[in-house]
């Protein structure tokens, strides 16, 4: 796919918008845990969102879509991680300190330039993914770079924000948000529109992601971080694919909007020469054809089909229910004949731009959401049908139609929603957000807002970042990845196990023990990365090891070098007793303690012992013993010296 | 705007230096350009008072705010002037003859505003064309008039303005209004309802107060809601009283309406944060209907008089009593000059004995003193025990079930009446709008106790 797509050449632009959460104990702007999921609720709040004007005494362009709506917006409430404030019942609390130092910390990281004075602003959100109706939202760090495949990877800023809803479900005028996520702290990392294909979008999110963890201050697992990728081509407009969830779909999901985008160029050229260049060039009437259809062979289109589907998703009046009688709406579009079915992404055409737009926005829900005359069911009758609806209308050949259906004035809104979604194909390619999906496509999700949407927060005070603060913060920060990959490569760690240590916290460790018990930096990149991984599949709990203890089992090592051979011994032991000492651990081992007579023992098992299906080789025999040996001996005495013992007995033998 | 005011709006020190130095002023577009070598782009707001005076404030043209120090100013280049506009486009309300005439009398706060998104700026919207642009809904509630009384918060409402208030609510009735709103900040909206109900009496329509408890700027606000039930209240509602209409759950479903002198605000920042108390609501509004709860009211009759009458004395406080209370405290208060104490005591009306004789010195001195409750819930009853008699005997007159708050006001609008002590006592213990109430019914007393299991479970199921 990708290969046959001509990135440079169609002016492919694309930057990142990567979410991370920090690892806090509380949230953001109250004292509630964070972190704490939880799948069950305990009461729940019906609010709703009302757009604030704007300057000229009309709605702005997202908080209108999203106004038109109507969504009743349900929040469930559980006590355990959410309090007043999450409701908004009460106002925020100073912000939380700890966040601030890991924004600034990640924000150095990112080589960027910390902001004097932190102020808050409100981001409007009005899909309810947050009560307030905004994201509480503030920069901290500016004009940053990383370096990137040769050059530099401009970050335009750093903002330290509270999470969002998650969302259990949205069906028809209902939305359900569960309020545990709700405002974890989190950073934004914004990067330039500097990245050349699909291939470097999903390189950069995993640099990104490997630069913020690598100071073990950030969440991780699944929603911790979250990117979205704005994409454009020339000629076109900034889309964002929201809420990718993994580096590995971005370059499918980047592919499929740079395709769409150059086609929907296209779709625009085509609607100009047919001579549609204005939105009053288009002829677009809707009638109610609910008569027409009232015995249809298809049965989306009937009353009775339509209220079962309402009784068996238990669709209530005033919740999921839009108003008015169940309506099948026609729309006619003069000369346009054909244009619906005009490709976009792979596997999709236009009228799934039509059918996002009525899903989201008229919450029309009942796949397949709208059925167009390029693409009309092939079930018996149904043609006589179209050509029954086609006379109603008085279409012309090159006239095309399409049907909606469901709550009357929610159809009247599909209507006049595909009215300004053909309106902005005049124009290419309007600007958004898109959901993505698993299979590489997107969906409508809203119209993308822009810069008015900001407003100050008077409920937070603005709050300086004195310089001793961040030159603290700066001079604690561990060494960025690249210089990593750098110094322990020439060592000859492998790049995998580098990337482990990096992502798992495991280099931290290794700057630890080598600096304060004088480890060997490629040794311990081996036991932080490879043998830590194994213990930790096994369900070893040993990231419950603090630093401190490593240092101790390094020093051990250094100081005993018997005890090496006993690793797997004592990290087990530490990790299933977390609390106990390490010098406790040692004497009850036996640590470098020669069991008495052990030599004796050797040579009784040297000359008695036999595998239970010997190959009659002493290798195999030489492998048996020390096996045997080392399960008692192991950590008391040095391998090398059973090994000696067991060969020289083995010669011995007769 | 207008010329005298300060280009530099809120900047001292370092801060307005810098930008003096550099030509430019608030609401000037600027390239900023620190230490660093970071470029800001964006308007110069004005600073408030209370921040230090070494930052200037910015918003940048991607709608996020900074500040920068002033040291680590580098250069800044003047790009332009942005001046936020504090005008709302309006409107003209639409008049229909079939629908009630609403007056809305704003004394302060906002009720409905809107941004400017290019400077942050919050303006509110109070003219019915500017109302009419932010909640359309009203249009098809009433035909609306406003007027604007007073611009104060609702902490700095006093004697005087509430006098202005009823004498405003009079002309509006006179004048022929179906129905009186008044917009007002929650904190002390309580106590303003309360001095409304005496000293507006025999209203022949309903007097609405309304405020909201998350401003209109913001999208979750509950002020568009609550002055759309107001507004019904007052245009099409039957209760024909002084009341507060504020939502009844959290969640957007109803508004109640409560009497003017049982009324409470009883959290400083949920949405349902008044409550009546010692008495059940008048009735629950939406925006379709309305549930009348209590049928003991007064109901809307056009023929009748209304009677203003706003005479009044200041010069009365509320004493909240607290175990080991000196009588010195008392004493402070006489010798200052007040005429009227509202004890809030403990119990069934109690204070301790080292009070008894500065409260002797207090009524022997022309100090009218009353008794109420500090539980809110419940009423005065002084002949229970020892100590409640010999209060009684000191001069103390028990007020019943009248709240700490209505029983000030009430205080303070019968001593600009009289100063007879029999007539006071008369006064203050004949209830005029139910500030006392003859009986308490059982769920006039109601404070569910969270964490048991059927509370929780009727939480659960009744919160949507
Ligand atoms: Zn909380």
């Amino acid at each position: 796919m990708s290969e046959t797509f001509d990135y440079a050449g169609a002016g492919f632009k694309a930057g990142l918008e990567v979410h991370q959460q920090l690892l806090t104990e509380h949230k953001l702007f109250c004292r509630c845990p964070a972190g704490r999921y939880t799948r069950e609720h305990d009461g729940t709040v019906l609010r709703h969102m009302r757009p604030t004007l704007s300057e000229l005494g009309e709605y702005d362009g997202t908080a209108l879509m999203e106004f038109k709506t109507r969504k009743n917006i349900i929040y469930l409430l559980n006590r355990i991680n959410t309090c007043t404030y999450e409701m908004d019942d009460t106002p925020p609390f100073l912000v939380n300190e700890r966040a601030v130092d890991i924004a600034i910390e990640q924000s150095l990281m990112l080589g960027c330039d910390i902001v004097d004075e932190v102020h808050i602003a409100r981001k409007q959100y009005l899909d309810g993914s947050i009560p307030t109706g905004f994201q509480r939202t503030a920069v901290v760090g500016v004009n940053g770079s990383i370096p990137f495949r040769g050059r530099r990877l401009s970050i335009t800023q750093v903002t330290l924000e509270e999470d969002s809803c998650r969302e259990v479900s949205d069906r028809g005028h209902l939305i359900v948000w569960r309020t545990d996520r709700l405002g974890t702290p989190l950073i934004e990392t914004v990067t330039g529109p500097e990245l050349r294909n699909p291939e470097e979008v999903e390189q950069a999110i995993l640099l990104i992601g490997k630069l913020c963890r690598s100071t073990g201050h950030v969440r991780t697992g699944i929603g911790a971080s979250r990117q979205d990728v704005n994409v454009s081509v020339r000629g076109g407009r900034r889309v964002e694919i929201k809420g990718v969830p993994k580096a590995s779909w971005a370059r499918r999901l980047v592919h499929g909007e740079a395709v769409r985008q150059v086609n929907l160029l296209r779709l625009r050229d085509e609607l100009h020469r047919r001579g549609f260049t204005e939105p009053a060039d288009l002829g677009i009437e809707h009638r109610d054809v609910t008569e027409l259809f009232r015995r249809s062979v298809l049965p989306a289109l009937r009353r009775e089909a339509w209220e079962r589907w309402v009784e068996a998703g238990a669709r209530r009046p005033g919740f999921e229910l839009g108003e008015g009688p169940f309506t099948v709406r026609a729309v006619r579009l003069r000369s346009l004949a054909g244009l619906l079915g005009h490709p976009t992404q792979p596997g999709r055409d236009f009228s799934h731009e039509l059918a996002g737009r009525i899903r989201v926005i008229a919450t029309l829900d009942q796949l397949p959401i709208l059925l167009h005359d390029g693409a009309w069911p092939g079930v018996p009758g149904a043609a006589a049908e179209l050509d029954g609806l086609r006379r109603e209308l008085g279409c012309a050949a090159d006239d095309a139609v399409l049907v909606v259906w469901g709550p009357e004035r929610d159809t009247v809104t599909a209507a006049e929603e595909i009215r300004l979604r053909l309106e902005d194909a005049l124009d290419g390619v309007p600007s958004e957000t898109r959901q993505p999906f698993a299979d590489g496509g997107t969906d409508f999700e809203r119209i993308l807002p822009g810069p008015d949407r900001m407003y100050p927060d008077t409920d937070s005070p603005p709050q300086p970042l004195e310089a001793p603060r961040v030159r603290a913060l700066r001079g604690a920060l561990p060494p960025p990845p690249w210089e990593r990959e750098t110094a322990w490569g020439t060592l000859g760690v492998p790049a995998a196990d580098i990337d482990e240590l990096i992502r798992h916290g495991g280099a931290l460790l290794v700057d630890r023990v080598v600096e304060e018990a004088g480890a060997d930096p490629r040794l311990a990149c081996f036991f932080f990365a490879e043998r830590l991984k194994g213990l930790r599949r096994e369900g070893l709990p040993v990231d419950g090891i603090a630093p401190t203890v490593w240092v101790e089992l390094f020093r051990l090592f250094a100081n005993m070098l018997v005890s090496r051979e006993a690793w797997r011994l004592l990290v087990t032991a530490l990790a299933m007793n977390p609390g106990r000492a390490l010098p406790e651990i040692v004497r009850e081992l036996r640590i470098g303690e020669p069991p008495a007579g052990w030599q004796e023992g050797l040579v009784e098992l040297a000359r008695t012992a036999r595998p239970d299906h010997p190959d009659g080789t002493s290798a195999q025999l030489r492998r048996y013993l020390m096996g045997r040996a080392m399960e008692t001996l192991r950590g008391r005495v040095p391998a090398r010296t059973v090994a000696e013992v067991i060969v020289r007995e083995m010669e011995a033998a007769p | 705007m207008s010329q005298n005011q300060d280009p530099l709006k809120g900047y001292c020190g370092p801060a307005r230096a810098c930008l003096e130095s550099y030509g430019v002023r608030v609401w000037s577009d600027v390239r900023l350009v620190n230490a660093a070598g970071s470029v800001f782009e964006g308007v110069i707001l004005p600073r408030s008072e209370t921040f230090d005076d070494r930052h200037i404030s910015l918003k940048l043209h991607n709608g996020y705010n900074v500040g920068v120090h002033v040291e680590r100013v580098a250069s800044i280049e003047g790009l332009g002037y942005k001046e936020a506009v504090y005008r709302i486009p309006e409107q003209e309300f639409p008049s229909r003859p079939d629908l009630p005439s609403v007056s809305l009398l704003g004394t302060g706060g906002t009720i409905a505003s809107r941004l400017d998104y290019r400077t942050g700026a919050v303006i509110p919207a109070f003219t019915p064309g500017e109302l009419y642009g932010a909640v359309p809904e009203l249009a098809d509630i009433c035909n609306l008039t406003t007027r604007k009384i007073f611009g104060v918060f609702s902490e700095n409402m006093g004697w005087e303005e509430h006098t202005a208030l009823a004498e405003a609510v009079g002309a509006e009735i006179e004048a022929g209004a179906d129905g009186i709103v008044i917009g007002h900040g929650t904190d002390t909206m309580g106590h303003t309802a309360a001095v409304l109900s005496f000293m507006v009496q025999d209203s022949p329509v309903p007097i609405v107060l309304v405020g909201s408890q998350r401003s209109s700027d913001r999208p979750s606000s509950d002020a568009a809601l609550n002055l759309i039930h107001a507004v019904r209240a007052a245009g099409h509602g039957n209760i024909a009283e002084v009341q507060i209409c504020m939502f009844g759950p959290t969640s957007d479903r109803y508004a109640l309406l409560h009497r003017g002198t049982r009324c409470r605000k009883m959290h400083s920042s949920y949405r349902s944060t008044f409550r009546t108390v010692g008495d059940i609501p008048l009735c629950l509004v939406n925006t379709e209907s309305f549930t009348v709860i209590n049928e003991d009211h007064v109901p809307r009759d056009p023929g009748r008089k209304v009677r203003i009458d706003t005479r009044y004395d200041d010069r009365v406080t509320i004493l909240y009593y607290y175990p080991g209370m000196k009588p010195d405290v008392l004493d402070a208060l006489v010798d200052a000059g007040y005429r009227g104490v509202v004890i809030a005591g403990t119990g069934l009306g109690h204070v301790n004995k080292p009070l008894y004789p500065a409260i002797e010195r207090a009524v022997s001195r022309g100090v009218h003193v009353m008794m109420t409750v500090q539980t809110l819930w419940g009423f005065v009853q002084m002949y229970v025990y020892e100590t409640g008699r010999e209060l009684l005997q000191l001069g103390v007159v028990p007020l019943d079930n009248m709240l700490p708050e209505t029983a000030l006001m009430k205080l303070g609008w019968v001593l600009g009446h009289t100063e007879d002590r029999q007539e006071v006592a008369r006064m203050m213990q004949t209830p005029i709008a139910h500030e006392i109430t003859v009986r308490e019914p059982h769920n006039g007393y109601l404070i569910l106790q969270g964490g048991l299991p059927e509370v929780d479970e009727f939480v659960a199921a009744h919160w949507k």
